[in-house]
């Protein structure tokens, strides 16, 4: 496995993730992502595969899509959504080959992957973006869109569609095996 | 000896757990917010400071706009210290304590992030129930303490069960482990609640009790202080820094409480949180 490097680069990346975009990226790079990505974490994953199981079609398209592991607070009043940080990516883990297979090409999260998710990120040119997790009132203040777009019952675990402008992430997993934790 | 005897309405720990809540998920408590800026003083790497300073940007906007500091607004955890001379009235005490959380995160616009079932995995869409404590002590006040616990961190806390001959390094090595695991899973920097003795109940409950008592303050008895000291360098020495990214920061403070155990046993159990280490205390 390639070592990380923490260094100063910092890039503006549009979503949803450009092919080659994704592949320039290297682990320990600073990202402002702008641009649209789903919102799904434990409940939905689970609602997906079984979906894929059972080899229905999934209420969204994944391809060349981002997923933000999150689940927000309630918005108050006037506002786009509550406080918005990322969660453990690591839960997702017995999900994410199939999806990356079937071409998910980005993930925004926090902690670490098993070997298996950082394969299937080599094998299909993806990236594992962490946010800082426990920033989520900062964080919300990059999101400027949000709408459920399915399993509102599951309440803050529902897939959303989000709009982000200069989202900051950074590097963990790239595609020739940098990663950073 | 008369027992002067004081008559407490349960509603008054609904309120009071209520405003609690909304409270503590906006503002932490002043220990933990100097604790967060003297690290960001103390971290030497660039991307630790990077993020310690995002995080004292965040408590900030928390603060101004009534945002919740982090999205996990927890499950509520109650700690209820009853005088024994306290006569209870009014709704049931577990009922007064989960309309407190209720209120709280229905109208506080917190998460709900409990679940009915371990299993089935019904949202219950207002965070109840609580996890409720209660102990009886001598007086006639009620004190509460409210800690909601977020999971990224409460998923890498641990129990072991070490023998007596392995002493204190036994200790160390169970607190090294679970905060080398936890890494940045436990969105570091971190506060490490350790309970040792008791029986492998007692010493989960100290762990989490110890999360709750002020970051800064150390155990009375001095092995326990000294512990609480040389703990806290050798896990910041692993480098682990803030998120997880590398640094000088990896905990915040390790708290340690002990209780008497049994001659076959050395419980030791290690509950880790963030840095968004909420608690809030109340007297009624």
């Amino acid at each position: 496995m390639v070592e990380g490097n923490i260094n100063t680069i910092e890039k503006h990346v549009s979503l949803p993730l450009d092919a080659d975009v994704a592949k320039d990226l290297r682990a320990g790079e600073y990202v402002y992502l702008t641009g649209e990505m789903y919102v799904a974490r434990d409940a939905a994953h689970g609602r997906l595969m079984d979906l894929i199981n059972k080899g229905e079609k999934l209420p969204i398209n994944i391809e060349g899509e981002t997923i933000y592991y999150m689940g927000p607070s309630p918005a108050r009043e006037g506002r786009v959504i509550g406080s918005a940080g990322p969660t453990t990516a690591g839960r997702m883990d017995k999900y994410t080959p199939t999806l990356l297979d079937m071409g998910l090409r980005g993930m925004v999260g926090k902690g670490k992957r098993t070997p298996e998710v950082l394969d299937a990120i080599k094998r299909n040119g993806a990236v594992y973006f962490a946010a800082v997790g426990g920033a989520g009132a900062l964080l919300s203040k990059c999101i400027t869109s949000s709408e459920i777009v399915c399993y509102e019952d599951l309440g803050a675990e529902a897939i959303r569609r989000i709009t982000v402008e200069n989202f900051p992430v950074i590097v963990v997993a790239d595609h020739i095996g940098g990663y950073l934790y | 000896m008369k027992a002067d005897l004081r008559v407490v309405n349960t509603s008054l720990i609904t309120e009071a757990i209520r405003d609690m809540c909304i409270e503590i998920n906006h503002d932490l408590s002043p220990d933990m917010k100097k604790a967060l800026l003297d690290a960001t003083a103390r971290e030497t790497s660039p991307i630790g400071c990077r993020i310690l300073g995002q995080l004292q940007d965040n408590l900030r906007i928390a603060h101004d706009e009534m945002i919740p500091i982090c999205q996990d607004t927890g499950m509520a955890v109650v700690f209820l210290d009853i005088g024994q001379d306290v006569h209870l009235i009014g709704k049931d005490l577990t009922e007064a304590v989960n309309d407190g959380v209720r209120a709280a995160y229905t109208e506080g616009f917190l998460r709900k992030s409990v679940v009915s079932d371990p299993i089935e995995r019904q949202n219950t869409t207002d965070n109840t129930p609580a996890v409720i404590h209660t102990s009886i002590v001598p007086g006639n006040r009620v004190s509460i303490r409210v800690a909601p616990k977020g999971f990224g961190s409460e998923n890498m806390s641990r129990v072991f069960m070490r023998k007596p001959a392995e002493g204190l390094d036994g200790v160390r090595n169970s607190i090294l482990t679970a905060v080398r695991d936890a890494g940045p899973n436990a969105c570091p920097p971190m506060v490490i609640g350790v309970g040792i003795g008791g029986t492998f109940e007692k010493a989960a409950l100290m762990a989490k009790e110890a999360l709750t008592r002020e970051v800064g303050c150390h155990s009375e008895k001095k092995w326990v202080a000294d512990l609480e000291v040389e703990m806290l360098d050798t896990i910041n020495e692993l480098g682990i820094g803030p998120g997880g990214l590398g640094g000088a920061v990896t905990a915040l403070a390790v708290n340690i409480e002990t209780y008497a155990t049994h001659i076959a046993g050395l419980p030791v159990a290690v509950n880790i949180c963030c840095h968004v280490n909420r608690h809030a205390r109340r007297e009624i």
